[in-house]
């Protein structure tokens, strides 16, 4: 059971956190400050983070509710609200791995003055899994058997099952504790309706909700009764949302308005025009996100019938080795990372990409060999046999790939500059994008969304919550694969199906240790690489900018970005 | 007169109501899915439950008959309970926005002020602007002043917002850094300084807004005022020894307000509509902004109830501008 | 002053065999009038410059609109500034081969805005003109017979009330597959795009032609030809339409305008050509982030169109003062 002290080496770590945070010599009153202004280009609707799941209305509740325990920047458990996080070794996870004991801080109290207990841990649970609540995060609690109160500091998770990762209910930003006293009447079926409690609930985090303006703004104070002395810095935040990244870049780096700018999704010459405006510097952090092309391993030939298409295997051409191999070859990953995303992107060759203990290594991706690719497909018997330039399957058709994406300045970019080395290679490529509410809406009556995949290759970006990438490598077994059987539902959106995959996935969920875990996360990584799953092209970075004038912020990306916003100050 | 305005107000019910209908129908048919900004991470059965929570289990016309009484019964209701401060609506459901889970009918409250704060006055700015331009462009037809009065309007009509708007930016916002380059809707207007604020923050999307407002309208100004420049009813205004001031404003202008009376009566639900992507370059997060954030996100009730009032406000204006009609020229009867 | 014999459109003569016959065809009298206007042979002359330029200039100016130089050279070429640059700043990066400059990824700029002048200025022009006929013909029924006022107009409250972007998506959802087997991929979008632009933007044209309608049908000359016995179809054409017909071209001009921003809209939505496919609204579009560093990137596609618009509104401005039959002759 070694591994768990070594996966999260928790509480050390989070010691020297909080330590350091002191250590940089900012102190004094609460609010002393005044105003910090955030934005956001994508607008909060709804502050409780069960209702929604968008990354917008987590972060910005984030500010207000607040996890039993946090990832920091590094991707390690911290504890927040309790006193350490639970391993084996301290006797917080009991040896079999069915229980886990969190004991929460003594004299926590919630914004209004009454104190946090385990009663309020409990309830969050029972109001996330109630039915007819249509809770975002109920996957976090799918393995939760029963919750028990002991006492008022103390919480124990039961588990269904021996649980290798525990560390699901109740920390990161996507599963904060409610108030009980605020939320008991509104469990289930009556969610909505309690509008109030949704647009201002009552949290343990440094901030308190003064007004909602749905889809605008928010503006907060800070919470006199916060955990920590002379925390927050900030008597008060305006939290921005709407428009677009570029504009969210200039009122932070141009024109100085805003102090925090989230996620400026812009070409790096775009943000380097900017950051030249002064007023504020871009930071990039890197989490699991990866950009990659997606490859579909059926037929989506329009010809065939509803029920067919993209659903039938195999795809004419794209199942052959040489074929996806030399897709590969011909895209110059470095060229990609300048032209899309600077200093926020590195060159991918992984679908797993992070935490370091589970990146594979065994891949190079990075020069670009467009000889050896037409070399690799002419010897496969790909040839080019009428002279029109585009190369033949041996049964003569006529190899011609549709490549679609979502509309974004940046994939755009991507697809003219793809699709210039595939020609060059010997493919006709043609090009499709699609609004992003409609490429990424599961609509089953839509023949345009990305698990539709009515295309031969589609590129996006996707990524996990957390540390663990099980139920990320999950997204390759052979029964996710979206359907009409499933209302085309399903995560595995290229189709891959590999026996051995799904046998080497069976067996990381019943191993434990780390060491063995990231084993056999790295081979799984590598299979659905080599065997034609996806091309991955860039491990992207988060970029957000804040105002020269703010200290203390810390980007993190296995998080919210705003976790530690208690920590936030002025510079004089 | 009267007879056609009460045969026109019963027809507008039906017609409300099929538009209604058409619209709801329309949103049905367009693929589109509430939960499209809920992150890939969020796994389908989950995304399938929250669907599941908004109601979107039920059949359509169940659907489309409870938006209708939560319209027309349960939020009139509402609105008599702020009034009389009665509980008449005490625990019904009212429209509920699926982005937000909250009631419709409060947000498109919240979003009014600052839609005709910044569109509205764009209006009345570009109203004024235009009318003038327009009737001496015409008067003086191919001088200078036309001249260069067509190039301007005509720049600035075919120069899209999206790129005027952060045009003005960069100038006045970025380099000059006399006005903000983003409106703040929490700004409370109770004394002159606050005005001072609201009209600094106004003044950049204002000028975007009336820009293409003044260029569409001077043009249909002078058009219609040369049309009736040439009429016989002019010469004989003229040699009755009427002052020329009289003439053109008087008798042209009176006459030629037919067209623009229809593009103004176009323009004000316009105005409700608010401006979607100045608002969006502005962040002023009017009601152009939520109608088109509600349709991104897919959140139907929102759009169809915003789409609802849009429809009533044409219906209605669109009436008022017939009826002006008879009032301009009595020689237009509709009996 | 208006001669009762219709006018084919097949007798425009050429106005200088016309000069010498004593009668003269109304087709030949207009054009007479036209030719005399100045600023419609100036936009006559800038429109034709403009659709021969994006209509020839891609053969000759042969560089491809989407292709990128191999990886090298393209880091050597991108984001060069067009040569017009070495005037005020010796140090630009400038490529003769590139008159303009290229983009962020290298391409030509000179051959994407010719390239790119070509789908907007047809989709420009069709979708204007088909949302002009669906209007003039809503409007003129509407407002000249009593019969048809309601329904029509109720048709127009319902148009205008629709939601555009809802409307696209079903549009291409149902429509998009069926056009594409007809037309091919890009014959299917471009019809897909004129249609949903004009069907979404006649209601205006109709509302105010029906207003002027309106008001001119209780005209004395109405009256009178009316009282001859002139039948409803000739009325609206010889009396109505050429009365209608400034505010039909002020229409018409923004509807040109209307029309090329929005066909970049759809684009950007996914509903209108590929992404490589160059247009001036796309072009405009994507070089706003850049506007400060390549000024040139917003200002060539942005005075094109404008040029565009200012030239159709001058003909528009010619082509009514000649069919107005009380100036013309003065």
């Amino acid at each position: 059971m070694k591994r768990l002290s070594s996966l999260l080496m928790v509480t050390a770590a989070a010691c020297a956190f909080t330590t350091s945070a002191y250590a940089d010599g900012h102190e004094g009153k609460r609010g002393r400050d005044g105003e910090v202004k955030i934005i956001y280009w994508q607008a909060p609707s709804i502050l409780n983070p069960f209702l929604s799941g968008g990354t917008k209305d987590v972060e910005s509740a984030s500010m207000i509710v607040e996890p039993l325990a946090r990832y920091n920047e590094k991707g390690e458990l911290v504890p927040w609200l309790v006193d350490s996080v639970p391993t084996v070794e301290n006797g917080g996870v009991s040896a079999d791995l069915t229980s886990i004991t969190w004991k929460i801080t003594e004299g926590i109290t919630w914004s209004d003055g009454t104190p946090l207990t385990s009663e309020d841990v409990k309830f969050t649970y029972e109001y996330c899994t109630a039915p007819e609540g249509g809770c975002a995060q109920v996957t976090k609690f799918g393995a939760v058997a029963s919750i028990d109160t002991p006492d008022a500091q103390t919480v124990v998770i039961n588990f269904k099952e021996p649980t290798p990762n525990p560390y699901g209910p109740f920390t990161g930003g996507e599963s904060p504790i409610l108030q009980k006293a605020q939320f008991q009447d509104c469990m289930g079926a009556k969610a909505p309706e309690c509008t109030e409690q949704n647009f201002a609930p009552i949290g343990t985090g440094p901030f308190v909700v003064t007004s909602f303006k749905p889809n605008d703004v928010i503006t907060m104070k800070a919470n006199e009764n916060y955990r920590v002395e002379g925390k927050p810095a900030f008597a008060s935040v305006t939290f921005k949302g709407g428009g677009d990244a570029a504009a969210a870049g200039r009122a932070v780096m141009e024109t100085g308005e805003f102090d925090y700018g989230w996620n400026l999704q812009l070409a790096p010459d775009v943000i380097a025009e900017m950051e030249k405006g002064g007023k504020g510097v871009p930071v990039a952090g890197f989490g699991p996100l990866v950009e990659r092309i997606m490859l579909n391993n059926t037929n989506p030939d329009p010809a065939l019938g509803p029920d067919e298409r993209s659903v039938i295997r195999p795809h004419p051409f794209l199942g052959n080795p040489a074929v996806y191999k030399a897709l590969s070859m011909a895209i110059d990953r470095p060229l990609l990372v300048e032209v899309g995303y600077g200093k926020a992107g590195k060159v991918g060759c992984n679908w797993v990409p992070a935490p370091e203990a589970f990146a594979s290594t065994s891949m190079k991706c990075d020069v670009q060999d467009l000889e050896g690719a037409k070399k690799l497909l002419e010897d496969a018997g790909f040839k080019d046999s009428d002279g029109d330039g585009v190369r033949e399957t041996p049964e003569g058709k006529p190899m011609n790939i549709l490549y679609q994406t979502s509309t974004n300045a940046v994939r755009q970019d991507f697809q003219a500059l793809i699709k210039q080395w595939w020609e060059e290679i010997g493919f006709k490529v043609e090009l499709r994008n699609l609004s992003g509410s409609v490429f990424f809406g599961g609509d089953p009556g839509s023949p345009d969304t990305f698990q539709k995949f009515y295309a031969d290759v589609e590129m996006y970006a996707n990524t996990f919550n957390g540390t663990d990438p099980q139920s990320y490598l999950g997204n390759g077994l052979c029964d996710k694969a979206p359907s009409p059987k499933t209302q085309w539902q399903g995560e595995n959106i290229s189709r891959f199906c590999m026996p051995e995959y799904d046998a080497l996935h069976a067996e990381l969920t019943k191993t434990a240790g780390i060491e063995k875990r990231a084993e056999i996360a790295k081979k799984l990584n590598d299979m659905i690489v080599q065997n034609g799953g996806m091309i991955p092209l860039v491990h992207r970075g988060r970029l957000s900018a804040h105002a020269n004038t703010v200290g203390g912020v810390v980007l993190n990306v296995w998080d919210s970005e705003l976790w530690n916003v208690a920590d936030w100050y002025r510079k004089k | 007169m009267l007879n056609y305005l009460i045969r026109r107000l019963a027809t507008s019910v039906p017609t409300l109501l099929f538009i209604g209908l058409i619209v709801f129908l329309l949103l049905e048919l367009a693929p589109g899915d509430p939960m499209a900004q809920v992150p890939l991470t969020v796994p389908p059965e989950v995304k399938q439950q929250m669907r599941e929570a908004l109601g979107l289990g039920e059949p359509v016309h169940i659907r489309f008959w409870k938006w209708l009484v939560q319209f027309f019964w349960i939020e009139p209701l509402n609105l008599v309970d702020y009034v009389f401060g009665t509980t008449f609506a005490e625990g019904q459901l009212r429209v509920i926005s699926w982005q937000t889970r909250s009631p419709v009918m409060e947000i498109v409250l919240q979003r009014m002020p600052q839609t005709l704060w910044v569109v509205g006055v764009a209006y009345l700015v570009g109203i004024i602007i235009a009318m003038p331009i327009g009737i001496y462009s015409a008067y003086r037809q191919y001088s200078m002043f036309d001249n260069v009065g067509t190039f301007v309007t005509m720049v600035g009509f075919s120069v899209p917002p999206f790129f005027s708007g952060v045009l003005v930016i960069v100038i006045f916002a970025v380099n000059l850094g006399w006005f903000p380059s983003i409106y703040d809707t929490t700004l409370v207007v109770d004394d002159w300084d606050s005005l001072k604020a609201q009209i600094n923050q106004m003044f950049l999307p204002v000028m975007v807004l009336a820009l293409q407002i003044t260029s569409q309208l001077s043009r249909f100004v002078r058009a219609s005022v040369l049309d009736n420049l040439n009429q016989d009813f002019v010469r004989t205004a003229r040699s009755k020894g009427l002052s020329e001031n009289v003439v053109l404003l008087v008798h042209v202008l009176r006459n030629s307000m037919i067209p623009v009376v229809t593009v103004i009566a176009l323009g004000i639900p316009a105005i409700f509509g608010g401006a979607i992507i100045t608002e969006q370059v502005f962040q002023v997060n009017g009601i152009g902004q939520l109608l088109i954030s509600a349709i991104e996100a897919n959140d139907l009730p929102m759009v169809q109830t915003l789409t609802f009032i849009f429809a009533v406000l044409i219906v209605l204006f669109n009436l008022i501008a017939d009826m002006l009609y008879g009032v301009l020229d009595p020689r237009i009867r509709y009996d | 002053m208006t001669d009762q014999s219709v006018s084919e459109p097949a007798t425009i003569v050429v106005p200088q065999d016309d000069m010498s016959r004593p009668a003269r065809s109304q087709w030949a009298d207009i054009w007479m009038q036209f030719k005399n206007h100045r600023g419609a042979m100036v936009g006559l002359v800038i429109f034709a410059i403009i659709v021969l330029g994006v209509a020839v200039g891609p053969f000759i100016w042969t560089s491809d609109p989407q292709a990128i130089p191999p990886v090298v050279e393209m880091i050597k070429q991108r984001d060069a500034r067009p040569i017009y640059t070495l005037l005020w700043d010796q140090g630009a990066k400038t490529n003769w081969a590139n008159p303009l400059g290229t983009d962020n990824l290298a391409r030509d700029n000179l051959a994407r805005l010719l390239f790119g002048g070509r789908v907007s200025i047809a989709v420009g022009l069709t979708a204007m003109i088909l949302a002009l006929v669906l209007g003039t013909f809503v409007g003129v029924l509407s407002g000249y017979f009593k019969s048809m006022d309601g329904p029509l107009m109720r048709l127009t409250d319902l148009f205008l009330a629709l939601p555009l972007l809802p409307m696209i998506l079903v549009a291409s959802l149902l429509f998009r597959e069926p056009l594409a087997a007809m037309f091919g991929v890009e014959g299917g979008v471009f019809t897909l795009i004129v249609c949903l632009i004009g069907i979404t933007s006649w209601m205006q044209t109709a509302r105010i032609v029906r207003g002027d309608v309106l008001a001119l049908k209780e005209r004395e000359f109405v009256l009178a030809a009316r009282s001859i016995g002139t039948p409803s179809r000739r009325i609206i054409t010889r009396h109505m339409l050429p009365n209608v017909l400034s505010p039909i071209m002020v229409s018409a001009t923004l509807g040109i305008a209307t029309a090329i921003i929005t066909e970049s809209a759809l684009s950007f939505l996914g509903f209108g050509f590929p992404p490589d496919f160059p247009t001036w609204g796309r072009l405009l579009n994507d070089s706003v982030n850049r506007m400060v560093s390549y000024p040139e990137r917003v200002i060539w596609p942005g005075l094109l169109i404008s040029l565009t618009v200012l030239s159709v509104n001058y003909i528009g401005d010619g082509l009514r003062d000649a069919l107005d039959p009380r100036i013309r002759g003065r």
